[in-house]
């Protein structure tokens, strides 16, 4: 669920008001977007992953902390950590070449990991 | 009265008017989308959520069957991947077309400057797409292509004509306003329903397009087949299935168990661990880097999973990963007239049988069912012509519009929601059947259902026009959720034997010696009730139909 926006890197773009699925947020002239319906948030990360600038902060967890640290998260990297892993620009789509699930596939037992080792499209390159 | 909130056609804007109007905007709406545009209709559509994250595939990442030009050896495997868990409902003949037609929209997105990876040997492999990445592309698409987009604006009613469905209303989630849209032909798109479990992904998918197709008389199949539950860590949300085939089990002293254990212990509310052990470097790392979400979990608290074992939860997927749903022709014609239907909304058994749509075959059918469906609707609209939009509305017999007078505050949605859920998500209701549990779950949800057609939200004076619409649509919500539940109880009821994600504890074997059949149900039309107040359910023999599905008549359908 949803924890905070960061304040300080916030640029109030309100990007993540519009791109929510379940319309968690609330522009909020002046200031930082508000987190209007929190209980809605279904943990999808996809706010993280379109803020151009790395402000939010999704806890992995279903329920609200009871306890967390908001200056440990944002001193040990966590802000943006998983646009980083994903390979997004800032607030975009990048790295979709990247991705090793092919592996995931071809691992498949009998013969459906052999027709995905055959399941490559021959493209330009 | 409570009827501030209510989308009638006086309280909308004015209309707009298109040919097609499809509703929900994953994958198979968007493929809806683009092809009926491609044909010549004007398309709007419009999504609960914002086209490009709402839906299962967007904060995941989905494996897509395809085949592959020119390899018959490809296209046997793939075809026959699915055969024997879909025995005998699957059609193969079916299947390839499917995955032919998902092979030629992916030939597509690379058209359009879809970026690929590419597997050991250097080909682009096209078998996973990044959900996020792949529906903001495909919405970058649907601009290109002039589809209207309506973001965060929920369906809650369909509009009829005499001669069929004629568009649709609803409510905005980020205004309040009423909308509604005048078409020739809709496409539902709405995916399945996974009754607000908590997975990723299914916050919007509440059964809408059941409700709105039910109360238009549509006709549905294989409803029993969705016990289906994934595995999540015990507080996290994520269900994503594919890791677990690296997996080591274990009970709450450290004892191995075998999978099939696991939803006993869990069941019986025991505690149950997993460990990724199984999964060398190679590929733990394709995991890691093909499926990053499953990771942020483990990452933000410092944990490791092919190391440490982690407690293990059962979420319900409901009709989401399920092979039921409506029920539709080659085309995607559902039963009612000028209503098509793409995606987890539909029925899946023709492509899968009785077991789960997850795993490749979900994704396939979503694009390549959301091309026909766009293509037919575009076709409908054409036969209908100008005039679509001059057609009188008929009652629709929806309780979309009205949000019933009422003596006295209903209660809480907090409360009705978790009524429904102790009657869907549990176990021992939903994965270990048993007909007098089901019985007693359908009493419970006949009770809620008569109830929330008789109450509605009673807003405060000052509520917000936004706060009164989300009570609105929560309400339309509830109504979904019980009729979903109504329907899959009924069809779950029928089949005395288990199959595939149908699983009784009283019939724990398939019944070799009946004729094997599809379960059918469908609401009553009645001019004094509401169609959905009684639920037909009948059998169909197990056959394909070549164009529109058989008339009520000819399949014997009780009246």
């Amino acid at each position: 669920m949803i924890e905070f926006i960061d304040a300080e890197a916030c640029t109030q773009c309100d990007r993540c008001v519009p791109i929510c699925p379940d319309l968690v947020f609330d522009a909020v002239p002046g200031g930082i977007p508000a987190l209007a319906r929190r209980e809605d948030c279904q943990t999808c990360y996809l706010c993280e992953l379109y803020c151009p600038v790395d402000a939010i902060y999704v806890s992995p967890r279903r329920e609200p902390e009871t306890q967390l640290d908001r200056q440990h998260i944002i001193d040990t990297g966590l802000l943006g950590s998983y646009r980083r892993a994903m390979g997004w620009k800032p607030g975009k789509p990048g790295s979709m070449d990247s991705d090793l699930s092919y592996r995931m596939h071809e691992d498949f037992p009998g013969g459906l990991g052999d027709t995905w080792k055959r399941s490559g499209v021959a493209g330009k390159s | 009265m409570n009827t501030l909130h209510a989308p009638t056609g006086s309280d909308a804007a004015d209309a707009l008017h298109c040919d097609v109007l499809v509703i929900g905007g994953g994958p198979a709406g968007c493929w809806a989308a683009l092809t009926a545009s491609e044909a010549g209709a004007r398309v709007i559509l419009a999504d609960k959520g914002y086209v490009g994250t709402s839906g299962a595939t967007a904060p995941t990442n989905s494996t897509v069957h395809y085949i592959v030009p020119d390899d018959p050896v490809q296209r046997a495997g793939m075809v026959r991947s699915r055969l024997k868990e879909g025995q005998p409902f699957i059609d193969l003949a079916w299947v390839e077309r499917v995955y032919d037609q998902t092979g030629a929209n992916l030939q597509r997105l690379t058209d359009w400057g879809y970026k690929w990876p590419r597997n050991e040997l250097g080909a682009e492999f096209r078998g996973n797409l990044r959900g996020a990445d792949y529906l903001h592309f495909l919405r970058r698409q649907l601009r290109a292509h002039g589809v209207q987009i309506l973001d965060h604006s929920p369906a809650l009613e369909l509009l009829q004509a005499d001669d069929g469905v004629a568009g649709a209303r609803g409510l905005r989630r980020d205004t309040g306003a009423a909308w509604e849209v005048r078409a020739a032909s809709v496409v539902l798109a709405t995916g399945g329903c996974a009754f607000r479990s908590g997975a990723t992904g299914t916050f919007n998918l509440t059964g809408d397009g059941y409700l709105m197709a039910g109360e238009a008389g549509a006709h549905f199949s294989g409803l029993e087949f969705t016990g289906n539950y994934a595995f999540a860590p015990a507080d996290g949300t994520l269900t994503k299935g594919i890791i677990y085939r690296s997996a080591s089990f274990s009970d709450a002293d450290g004892n191995p168990v075998e999978r099939p254990k696991v939803f006993r212990l869990l069941a019986q509310g025991a505690k149950a661990y997993a460990v990724l052990d199984k999964a060398g470097d190679y590929l733990a790392d394709g995991y890691r880097h093909g499926q990053p979400n499953i990771f942020v979990y483990f990452d933000r608290q410092g944990s490791d999973p092919f190391r440490d074992r982690y407690p293990l939860r059962l979420y319900y997927e409901g009709t989401v990963r399920g092979s039921g749903g409506l029920l539709t022709a080659d085309d995607g014609h559902t039963t009612v007239a000028g209503l098509f239907a793409a995606g987890d909304v539909t029925s899946r058994e023709r492509v899968v049988g009785p077991a789960s749509s997850g795993g490749g075959p979900a994704s396939s059918w979503a694009n390549a069912s959301g091309v026909w469906a766009g293509k037919a609707a575009a076709a409908h609209a054409k036969q209908i012509g100008a005039l679509a939009h001059q057609r009188v509305l008929r009652d629709s017999h929806s309780l979309g519009r009205t949000s019933p007078a009422h003596e006295q505050q209903a209660p809480s949605y907090e409360a009705l929601l978790a009524r429904v859920q102790e009657y869907v998500l549990p176990l021992q209701r939903n994965f270990f059947r048993t007909g007098d549990g089901m019985r007693e779950s359908l009493a419970v949800l006949d009770t809620l259902w008569a109830q929330l057609k008789s109450t509605g939200a009673t807003p405060a004076l000052d509520t917000t026009p936004v706060e009164r619409a989300r009570q609105h649509i929560r309400l339309r919500e509830l109504q979904a959720m019980v009729a979903s539940a109504r329907l899959f109880f009924t069809s779950a009821l029928a089949r005395e034997e288990s199959r595939g994600m149908h699983k009784r504890e009283d019939f724990p074997q398939a019944d070799a010696d009946a004729p094997v059949t599809h379960v059918r149900v469908a609401g009553t039309p009645d001019n004094t009730a509401h169609p959905l107040d009684h639920i037909r359910q009948w059998r169909a023999p197990l056959a394909w139909q070549a164009t529109r599905p058989a008339p009520a008549a000819a399949e014997g359908v009780p009246a």
